[in-house]
C-alpha cells in the first residue's frame, strides 16, 4: 500500500507544478513506483512541466466518470518507466469530480503505486478540497513573501482543522544574497511564523526555467541547485534524515562582479 | 559590509524585520477569525455556563476579538443582573 501526498500552497504561482514533477522524478528516480496526479482541472500544466503534453489521451475526469479505465489514462514518462501522470481536463471545471470521486481513484491507485503525488490547484474552494481529499500527508509549498506565507498559513489551518497529516513545509525560492543583506525571510523566519515541519529548502535557479522550457525536471540535472534540492526532499520523504545544509551564496567573480554593480545601483 | 555601514548611519530596517512584523499581525487575526456563525454558538455556550451561576442581561451581553499590539484576546461584557441564590 502505497502513501498520497498532496503538493498544494494556496497562493498560485509559487512553484506547486514544478515541486510535484521534481519529487515525482526523484522518487521514481530513487526506483519508487510513482503515479502524479494533476488536480487542477481547466488549467491543466503539470504535463507540459513533465514534458508529456503530447501524449494524452484521456484524462482525470474520464477515468472518474467511467469513461476511461484508470490504466488506459495513465501516461508513462519518457525517462522513468516506474513514472505515470494522470492529467487534469482541460474543458471541464473543479466541479466535474467531487471529494469523495478523488478519494476513491487515489485509494485505488495506492494499491498499485509506493507515491501518488496530487498537484492542488491555487485557491481553497473545491479544487483545493478535491486535491486533498484523499491525501495521507500535505506539503505546503511556500516562498519568502508575506502574501504567499500568509496563504500558507491559512492552508495549513484548513489541512489542521481536516485532521490531515501534519503538512509539512518546502520554502521554494529563496534568494541566498537577499537573505543575507535581510531582505528576504530567511527559514528560521519562515518556521517560526508558520509552526510547521520543514521538509525542504529550494533556492531560487535559472535552471528551473530552463528545465521546464525542455519539459525536463530539473532534480534530473547534476548540477542544478534547485535540483539537489529536490533530491534531498526526496530522500527525506523516504525516511532518510538528511541534515539542511546552509543555503550558500552563488561564489565566483561573475556573482561577485555583479553585486558590486548592484551596490552601486542601490 | 556596504549595506551594514549604511543602516548604521540611518537607513530604514531591513525589510524582511518589517515583513515579519506585518505578517505577525495579520495572522494572528486571520488565525482567530471564527465563523460569524462559530461566534454565535460560543456566545451562546458562553451564556448558559454563566447563566447556571449569575443572571446576566443576555440583550447587553457582547464576545469580541480585540487586538493588543501582538497579543490577542477574546473579549467579553456580560452585564450582571444579579447573583443567583444559593439554593442548598
Amino acid at each position: 500500500m502505497g502513501v498520497a501526498i498532496v503538493i498544494t500552497s494556496g497562493k498560485g504561482g509559487v512553484g506547486k507544478t514544478t515541486t510535484t514533477a521534481n519529487i515525482g522524478a526523484g522518487l521514481a528516480q530513487a526506483g519508487s513506483k510513482v503515479a502524479l496526479i494533476d488536480a487542477d482541472i481547466g488549467l491543466r500544466n503539470l504535463d507540459v512541466v513533465m514534458g508529456l503534453e503530447n501524449r494524452i489521451v484521456y484524462d482525470l475526469v474520464d477515468v472518474v466518470e467511467g469513461f476511461a479505465k484508470l490504466k488506459h489514462a495513465l501516461i508513462k514518462d519518457k525517462r522513468f518507466e516506474n513514472l505515470h501522470l494522470l492529467p487534469a481536463a482541460q474543458t471541464r471545471d473543479k466541479t466535474a469530480v467531487s471529494p469523495e470521486q478523488m478519494k476513491h481513484l487515489v485509494e485505488s491507485m495506492k494499491e498499485e503505486f509506493d507515491y501518488v503525488l496530487i498537484d492542488s490547484p491555487a485557491g481553497i474552494e473545491q479544487g483545493f478540497r478535491n486535491a486533498v481529499a484523499g491525501a495521507d500527508k500535505a506539503l505546503v509549498v511556500a516562498t519568502p513573501e508575506v502574501s504567499s506565507v500568509r496563504d500558507a498559513d491559512r492552508i495549513i489551518g484548513l489541512l489542521e482543522a481536516n485532521e490531515k497529516h501534519k503538512p509539512s513545509l518546502i520554502i521554494n525560492r529563496i534568494r541566498p544574497s537577499m537573505v543575507k543583506r535581510g531582505d528576504m525571510m530567511d527559514i528560521d523566519d519562515m518556521i517560526e511564523i508558520l509552526a510547521i515541519e520543514l521538509i525542504g529548502v529550494v533556492p531560487e535557479d535559472e535552471a528551473i526555467v530552463v528545465s521546464t522550457n525542455r519539459g525536463e525536471p530539473a532534480v534530473m540535472n547534476a548540477n542544478s541547485r534547485a535540483g539537489e534540492a529536490y533530491r534531498q526532499i526526496t530522500r527525506r520523504l523516504k525516511g532518510e534524515d538528511v541534515p539542511f545544509a546552509k543555503i550558500e551564496e552563488e561564489s565566483g567573480l561573475f556573482s561577485r562582479i555583479r553585486r558590486m554593480i548592484g551596490g552601486f545601483k542601490g | 559590509m556596504f549595506d551594514l555601514f549604511a543602516r548604521v548611519f540611518g537607513r530604514e530596517d531591513a525589510s524582511k524585520d518589517v515583513a515579519k512584523e506585518r505578517l505577525r499581525l495579520v495572522l494572528v487575526h486571520d488565525r482567530a477569525s471564527l465563523s460569524p456563525q462559530a461566534l454565535e454558538e460560543l456566545k451562546n455556550d458562553l451564556m448558559n455556563v454563566i447563566s447556571k451561576y449569575l443572571e446576566i442581561d443576555q440583550d447587553g451581553f457582547q464576545v469580541d476579538f480585540s487586538r493588543h499590539e501582538e497579543t490577542m484576546a477574546l473579549v467579553a461584557n456580560i452585564p450582571v443582573r444579579s447573583v443567583k441564590r444559593r439554593t442548598l
